[in-house]
């Protein structure tokens, strides 16, 4: 029980998905304009991330190495479906406030790194705890980003108005909301501020000599054997630039095993 | 007609794909650097998107609505489209060497690029057609190329900049798209 825990641990707080791994980065920034959304998300990719991990753990002898990324890629889809229903059936204004972003789980790298990174190595009981660690870091860190941005941006915490709000016409003196934050570019805003919090902490331990770990990029993360994005990321595409090779069977994995080639050699 | 050109302003330049939906986001951060890189990306998620939102809208009129299986849009959409990239690649690799020069390192990474699921399903949810889904489609990657090579000419410009330490790398990319998207709120009077 203690490895379940030690994954619990990491996922939430040391490889904290958002924060630390920079993963899964267009819901995080798309469906925090209130804490409210950030919490409906997180909980979705949740279930979405606990239970694949936990079915492709069990069928992780059964699917065929080279095949295994459209499995995945289906295993993640279907519970996406499921997960879907279950949000439009239950709670349907949620659903409404998510929209395209709930089928669009599917996508979330976190949830295929997951799979690639830990689930298909290890028994069925980690993988769960691992899915569950992860995701409720990464519904930790939403929630905190939606929660800043609805507070500044409206006055409100969790949809209740606790700043009154100033009233030009009668001269009400009150908070004056800065609407942009729950607009488009203050997601843009918030995320970069915090990019930077994380890299001046960061800087200053390194300053202190202790051993740190990047805060971002493909070099940091654990998963970027498999994350697809990681070869989107500046470092991998110079490298997939350069190597024109031949196909192999994932195409995902392809900039990355040309990356490792080059190290090798 | 008068209806498809409010859909492809509207896809291209007021709800831009990446500045106020967020998807694809990962490559708009990601190959951002030169202008270069970002413009060959451009082209590859014009032509991918375009494709898909032509092939997914035939599969879901054709096959997936007689058969009353549209609720497995979500599975049916992301196999389609990484078997069509696989196969746009094997395609452009034998017949087009020269596009596939400029385009062919790009296309891998375009499967999970959520932004053509995000459209495919976009089309299916607003009830567009297979035409008026593929004009929308292809507008809304073009859309994706202006603002990459947008945020790659101003990624030039600044490199050299002296920002503060912390600021470095993709925090300022973070702010810069920030102000592009204000800039972008500039459209929303068009229609």
């Amino acid at each position: 029980m203690n490895k379940c825990m030690e994954r619990l641990y990491n996922g939430i707080l040391k490889e904290n998905p958002t924060f630390v791994l920079m993963l899964g980065m267009c819901p995080t920034l798309a469906v925090t304009t209130s804490a409210m959304n950030g919490i409906g998300m997180g909980l979705s990719t949740t279930v979405v991330l606990a239970l694949s991990n936990l079915l492709i753990s069990m069928l992780r002898n059964v699917i065929p190495d080279r095949v295994r990324v459209p499995s995945f890629i289906v295993v993640v889809a279907s519970f996406v479906t499921m997960v879907q229903f279950l949000v439009q059936g239950f709670v349907p204004s949620l659903y409404d406030s998510l929209g395209i972003y709930i089928p669009l789980i599917v996508v979330n790298c976190i949830i295929l790194g997951r799979a690639e990174s830990y689930a298909s190595k290890n028994p069925p009981l980690p993988s769960l705890f691992d899915g569950i660690g992860m995701g409720l870091g990464f519904t930790c860190s939403i929630t905190i980003i939606g929660a800043f941005r609805e507070f500044i941006g409206a006055g409100q915490v969790l949809g209740h108005q606790v700043l009154p709000i100033a009233d030009m016409a009668s001269g009400t003196p009150g908070y004056v909301p800065v609407t942009i934050f729950v607009l488009a570019p203050g997601a843009f805003f918030v995320l970069g501020s915090l990019t930077a919090v994380i890299n001046a902490i960061n800087n200053h331990k390194k300053a202190q000599g202790k051993k740190v770990k990047a805060a971002q990029g493909c070099g940091a993360c654990p998963s970027k054997d498999s994350c697809p994005s990681a070869n989107s990321a500046e470092g991998c595409s110079g490298e997939a630039k350069a190597a024109k090779a031949p196909k192999t069977e994932a195409p995902k994995a392809e900039g990355t095993t040309e990356t490792e080639k080059k190290v090798e050699e | 007609m008068e209806n498809l050109l409010v859909i492809t302003i509207g896809a291209a330049l007021v709800n831009n794909v990446v500045l106020s939906q967020f998807l694809g986001l990962c490559p708009f951060l990601g190959v951002s650097k030169k202008v270069e890189t970002a413009a060959g990306m451009g082209g590859a998620v014009i032509f991918v998107i375009t494709l898909a939102s032509l092939v997914c809208g035939i599969i879901e009129k054709f096959i997936l609505v007689p058969a009353n299986l549209d609720y497995l849009n979500t599975i049916v959409f992301i196999l389609i489209i990484a078997a069509l990239v696989q196969f746009v690649e094997m395609f452009l690799h034998k017949s087009m060497p020269a596009l596939y020069n400029s385009l062919g390192v790009y296309l891998p990474l375009i499967t999970t690029n959520c932004a053509v699921l995000g459209i495919a399903l976009k089309n299916v949810q607003n009830g567009y057609g297979i035409i008026a889904g593929t004009v929308n489609g292809m507008f809304t990657a073009i859309g994706f190329a202006i603002s990459i090579i947008i945020l790659a000419g101003i990624r030039e410009q600044i490199q050299y900049n002296d920002f503060p330490e912390a600021f470095k790398g993709s925090a300022s990319v973070l702010i810069t798209a920030g102000l592009m998207a204000i800039a972008f709120f500039g459209f929303s009077g068009i229609i």
